[in-house]
């Protein structure tokens, strides 16, 4: 297959670029940031947020929101934590429960704004509270402990990498292909570009919509899954604040909020440009509220930066 | 012979779009007279009123108020020297208060706080001259019925001083009794002083209520008289025009097998007891004025929008088929162009390929869903070919290209669909001559093969050229079919009016 690596290199190159001057300049500014520990942490701590930004990128790209992803994280996390201890599940119900319970949340997402033309934005605001709400019903308030009955998931690693990373890898991998080489990616495509003309081409939007957002909610149960067994507890407050994490990664990834233009692999680059900056600064020894104003304005910046090379892709032509 | 009774006066006013959309068109608007502009669509009416209420600059060409050179930078300076125009699409804010509407862009107020009482008493006095006096002031604008709106915005443009009213279209979307009121109130203003410039194509009115009428074709003034000089038909004739012939036509393809029969079409959005056949190799037009309800009629047939009541039968069965959205159509072999092409038809920036191929992608797939890039490459490639549409590449985005390139890549989305029934909703709309002329064979040709065409136009001449029937709509009905030969201008244009004159005659 040949490559265009001029598009290739309008498309990612920024992103790339951005990375590795973070790494490099982290690495001069302190003695402990390159080495092999900080790497591994990094690609433990983010599969779960792969996993949620690649699913946010899919909603945004439809030009839609979701705003429930961390409350459903929390959700089915506590689907997992409950079945495992108070229900004694064997592990592999429990976990086909929490997916179940992931897609349910997106369906009824999609559906709630789809039937009633609503939009997403309120729809998920109101799904935010509720799978809070349920999350905290099911556990009774309580962390769930589950000892090592999860350890097979995050535990098992393959090549010093952990199965959640490969796991999250592939799953961006496999989206972009999606988007990019097959009739349900361009039809995602064109709804987010012009829904009405999908439409008046004989081709009924919704359905494709509504798998959206059931999609969000599945990548988000496998995320609370791989949560789950990282820390060995299902937390009710697990997952609070990540939507805006996944937005602020899609959108450092240049996806737009108008839908209609979005990448998956642009989005990983957005995942790891937050999680090196956050190390970074950590590393630096900066406290939590200076780390934050540096982070917000890293994806002000980068939203700037894009309008830029949106402009030079549009007048290269 | 007017003397100072004059209060506009305009001198060769000239202004280009992409075609000259008013050309050196003099006219003299008198004080305290109701100056009707008639014409057909596109004959530069609504150009002529933006000039004029400095929504628009002219090319060239100069304008006098009261003998002082008037050159208007913007609406709102025009409103300065007097002069305010009602747009033909409602403006008012539906959730404010209909005092808050009159005098929005100038609220009294002290320190920023609305002064109640002042606006309140100031609105009972202008609500009073436009005949509003059971209107509270306090009324949100949505509780009004359109008449009612349309009024508010009268009495907006009265809120300051205000000696031409230019009035576009303003009964279009009105009931007869709400018309009349608004017609009582046009006689009051006039009284007043008030030079009142009418825009309208319903002649009927425009004969009961104007002073002077003007009448404009392709831009150019062809008369302005006193409105007792002329007659109906007469004003027809002149906004038609004479002396155009048929272009040479299409070969006759038109086959006996009725390939699609449409039966008391109704919709809530005009289109009422609509019935028509089109044939194997016909293109058929339709014809009418703005808001007749062709648009409407092409989206029942499609399955954009709803229908009341209403069959379709295809191919020559006698069981309708269920259309209830587009996606059932395309499945019966039926396409759209639709009206708006770039806001309903096109992905802008997107690749030509992607425009072309939306419909069927599956055709690339040989496992399912999984799009064979090569494939469609080919096919997208062959289409650009087969078209010959005017552009870099197939991934060229469609923003990029000319109109009537645009219009070439939905038609091949819908030739490589294989429909066989094709409804175009103004395809040559802002699409220059040559182009035109290729829409023209394409549809030809399309017809050859044994498709049928529905062409709705605004263009008589074009109608002229391409169909074998035309079918002209008038107030939502159907209210003539014309066959080749049948028609003429006069004709078309007298059946288009028909449905908004008062005893509906028969066409002809």
């Amino acid at each position: 297959m040949k490559i265009n690596f001029r598009k290739v290199a309008i498309d990612y190159l920024g992103l790339i670029v951005a990375l590795i001057v973070l790494i490099v300049v982290f690495s001069f500014l302190t003695r402990y940031f390159f080495s092999e520990t900080t790497f591994l942490t990094i690609a433990n701590q983010i599969p779960s947020a792969v996993l949620i930004a690649t699913g946010i990128t899919y909603i945004l790209i439809i030009a839609e929101i979701d705003l429930s992803v961390g409350s459903v994280l929390g959700f089915c996390g506590a689907v997992l934590g409950v079945g495992l201890v108070n229900f004694k599940l064997p592990p592999f119900v429990a976990i086909c429960l929490a997916i179940v319970a992931g897609l349910l949340c997106g369906f009824l997402n999609g559906i709630v704004s789809l039937k009633w033309r609503l939009p997403s934005f309120i729809v998920t605001l109101g799904m935010l509270e509720m799978a809070r709400g349920g999350a905290h019903a099911l556990t009774g308030s309580q962390t769930q402990y589950l000892g090592d009955k999860l350890d097979f998931v995050a535990g098992t690693s393959v090549f010093g990498l952990s199965v959640p990373f490969i796991v999250a890898l592939a799953i961006v991998g496999l989206s972009q292909f999606v988007l990019s080489k097959t009739v349900f990616g361009r039809y995602i495509i064109a709804i987010g570009t012009n829904e009405e003309a999908v439409r008046l081409s004989g081709i009924n939007p919704k359905p494709i919509k509504l798998a959206v957002f059931m999609l969000s909610g599945f990548l988000v149960s496998l995320a609370a899954i791989i949560d789950t067994s990282r820390f060995n507890s299902a937390n009710p407050n697990a997952g609070i604040g990540f939507e805006l994490q996944a937005i602020a990664a899609a959108v450092i990834g240049g996806t737009s909020l108008m839908g209609g233009r979005g990448s998956v692999i642009s989005t990983f680059l957005g995942v790891l440009i937050i999680a090196v900056l956050n190390s970074g600064l950590a590393a630096l020894g900066l406290r939590d509220e200076i780390k934050r104003l540096i982070t917000g304005a890293v994806i002000i910046t980068a939203v700037i930066v894009d309008y830029y090379r949106i402009r030079i892709k549009v007048n290269q032509k | 012979m007017t003397g100072d009774n004059v209060l506009l006066k305009i001198e060769n006013i000239h202004k280009s779009y992409a075609a000259p959309a008013v050309c050196d068109v003099s006219l003299e608007i008198r004080k305290a007279e109701v100056h009707a502009v008639v014409g057909e669509n596109g004959a530069g009416k609504s150009t002529l009123c933006r000039i004029i209420a400095g929504v628009v600059k002219p090319d060239s060409g100069r304008m006098f108020l009261n003998n002082l050179l008037y050159q208007p930078l913007n609406k709102r300076d025009a409103e300065r020297n007097g002069v305010r125009m009602v747009m033909q699409e409602l403006n008012v804010i539906p959730t404010l208060t209909v005092a808050e509407n009159i005098f929005f862009t100038d609220l009294p107020n002290r320190f920023g706080v609305i002064d109640q009482k002042l606006l309140y008493e100031n609105s009972v006095k202008l609500l009073n001259q436009v005949g509003l006096d059971n209107i509270a002031p306090d009324t949100p604008v949505s509780n009004l019925s359109i008449a009612q709106q349309q009024l508010v915005e009268i009495a907006a443009g009265l809120s300051k001083n205000c000696t031409l009213l230019i009035l576009d279209e303003p009964t279009a979307s009105l009931t007869e009794s709400e018309s009349e009121t608004l017609f009582k109130q046009v006689e009051k203003l006039k009284s007043a002083g008030t030079a009142i410039i009418y825009v309208s194509h319903r002649l009927e009115e425009v004969m009961k209520i104007s002073d002077t009428i003007t009448v404009l074709r392709d831009g150019r003034l062809v008369s302005t008289k006193r409105a007792g000089d002329y007659t109906i038909n007469e004003i027809i004739r002149l906004m038609v025009g004479r002396e155009l012939e048929d272009l040479p036509h299409k070969k006759q393809t038109v086959s006996q097998k009725i390939l699609m029969r449409v039966e008391g079409i109704t919709t809530r959005t005009g289109v009422k007891e609509v019935s028509f056949e089109l044939k194997e190799g016909e293109v058929l037009g339709f014809a009418g004025l703005m808001g007749s309800g062709r648009t409407e009629l092409m989206r029942a047939i499609f399955g954009a929008d709803r229908r009341e009541s209403g069959n379709i039968f295809l191919r020559g069965s006698d069981k309708p088929v269920a259309i209830n959205s587009p996606k059932d159509a395309v499945e019966h072999g039926i396409a759209m162009l639709p009206e708006n092409r770039k806001e309903q038809g096109l992905f802008l920036p997107l690749s030509l390929k992607i425009n072309i191929t939306i419909t069927n992608l599956k055709m690339f797939c040989i496992i399912r869903g999984l799009i064979r890039q090569r494939e469609e490459v080919h096919i997208a490639e062959q289409w650009r070919r087969t078209l010959s549409i005017k552009s870099n590449s197939i991934e060229q985005t469609v923003r990029e290209l000319s109109g009537g390139n645009q219009q070439k890549v939905l038609l091949a989305r819908w030739l490589l669909k294989n429909c066989d029934i094709l409804i175009m909703d103004e395809p040559t709309r802002g699409i220059d001559v040559g182009a035109k002329f290729e829409i023209y064979k394409l549809v030809s040709e399309l017809a050859e093969q044994g498709k049928g065409v529905i062409f709705v136009s605004s263009d008589l001449k074009e109608l002229f050229t391409v169909c074998d029937r035309i079918a002209v709509m008038s107030s939502g009905k159907l209210a003539a079919t014309f066959k080749r030969g049948e028609w003429t201008q006069d004709r078309i244009m007298a059946a288009a009016v028909s449905g908004y004159l008062k005893e509906s005659k028969p066409a002809n």
